[in-house]
């Protein structure tokens, strides 16, 4: 290191599966520019200090989702929060709350794509069109009906901030809801009768208790909680109207 | 493949829970004042507002026992549902005893307060 170079420390939660019993602080000491980001840190540490540390990151422009990590306890994107923000105090880094720890700052995502998986997050065809039919037009107001809740990136930092996710990781969570809303909500999509059984199931929208954390941490603006309470609503009506439908609704 | 999945009963408490919330906050407070407020200390409302004849009267009334009725049970089952809840969060994940016993609370309330204005008569 220059002489003169000014430095920030940052405290990263450790965490190796084959060696520690259970995860613990390890804090290291790197130089700071006031243009460096949190993943910048991690990485100076990995390149230049401990090269057995690890975490996820691909895009450092807030796209692909990967580098989610509690920042002073927020669930935070690593590449677009900045080390002058917290200058000269240290930065505590760990683990993507309520996940299990694979190593590091690794979260296991297993469950979450088993969710991502179980909301069939693909447009089931209302009516099937051959290719000589042409396309499924939409106006302007039938995309808007479900375009933010297209943006998400998979980051999990909604799953990080939930607190009922946290008490019961069954709950289907904020970004899956969101996603299956996404869906729902397409004018184009016919699948809104299976979805529904997720959402009305004991693991979906009524283990959601409105705190709104999901949608503030949210680095693209999707606002799961919004998806989450409409479905409330969806899911009451659904329950109390379900005998007056023609089909007998879901099951 | 897919696990079969149960449907939650929650619509039933939530139901109630939204009609009460959506009542108190509309008439909540302004209960507090008439009833805490106005009436004991005279303030605007004339001084018998509240006299046993007068309450009687309301409670016989169809239009009366409806209001009463709605206020004392929504009220119970609002509080019972956001007890159940804050219980989960901080900690206590009874389930169903927790359920039982906030749940049956607001139900037990709502028996007598139903019990009690048909007992007034007409």
């Amino acid at each position: 290191m220059a002489e003169g170079q000014k430095t920030i420390e940052i405290e990263v939660l450790r965490y190796h599966p084959e060696n520690d019993t259970e995860p613990h602080a390890q804090v290291f000491e790197i130089p700071f520019t006031d243009d460096m980001s949190v993943l910048q840190g991690v990485q100076y540490i990995k390149d230049h200090l401990d090269g057995s540390l690890s975490f996820r990151w691909s895009c450092r422009m807030a796209i692909c989702g990967s580098c989610g990590m509690m920042i002073n306890g927020v669930p935070s994107l690593s590449c677009q929060t900045f080390l002058r923000d917290y200058y000269p105090a240290r930065v505590r880094v760990e683990a993507l709350a309520h996940f299990p720890i694979e190593r590091d700052l690794v979260v296991n995502m297993e469950g979450f794509i088993e969710k991502l998986e179980s909301i069939q997050p693909y447009i089931i065809p209302r009516e099937a069109r051959t290719l000589s039919e042409g396309e499924y037009l939409q106006t302007p107001e039938q995309l808007g009906a479900y375009e933010q809740f297209s943006s998400c990136i998979n980051c999990l930092l909604c799953y990080a901030a939930c607190p009922q996710f946290g008490l019961n990781s069954r709950f289907v969570g904020p970004a899956a809801l969101a996603l299956l809303h996404r869906y729902n909500a397409d004018s184009r999509d016919g699948g809104k009768a299976e979805r529904m059984e997720l959402v009305n199931s004991e693991d979906g929208v009524f283990n959601c208790t409105a705190v709104g954390y999901c949608s503030e941490v949210c680095p693209k603006h999707v606002d799961p909680a919004n998806a989450v309470n409409q479905n409330k609503t969806n899911s009451a009506i659904d329950y109390f109207l379900r005998f007056l439908a023609p089909k007998g609704g879901a099951r | 493949m897919k696990p079969t999945l149960k449907r939650s009963n929650a619509p039933i408490f939530w139901a109630l829970f939204g009609a009460g919330g959506m009542l108190s906050a509309l008439i909540g407070p302004m209960l507090v004042f008439i009833t805490g407020l106005a009436v004991p200390l005279g303030l605007l409302l004339p001084a018998d507002t509240m006299s046993y004849a007068h309450v009687l009267a309301f409670a016989r009334n169809w239009a009366g026992k409806a209001f009463i009725l709605a206020v004392i049970a929504l009220f119970l089952w609002h509080a019972a549902h956001r007890i159940f809840h804050s219980l989960h969060d901080v900690g206590v994940h009874a389930g169903t005893g927790a359920k039982l016993v906030c749940y049956g609370l607001a139900l037990v309330g709502t028996v007598i307060a139903a019990w009690a204005l048909l007992a007034v008569g007409f």
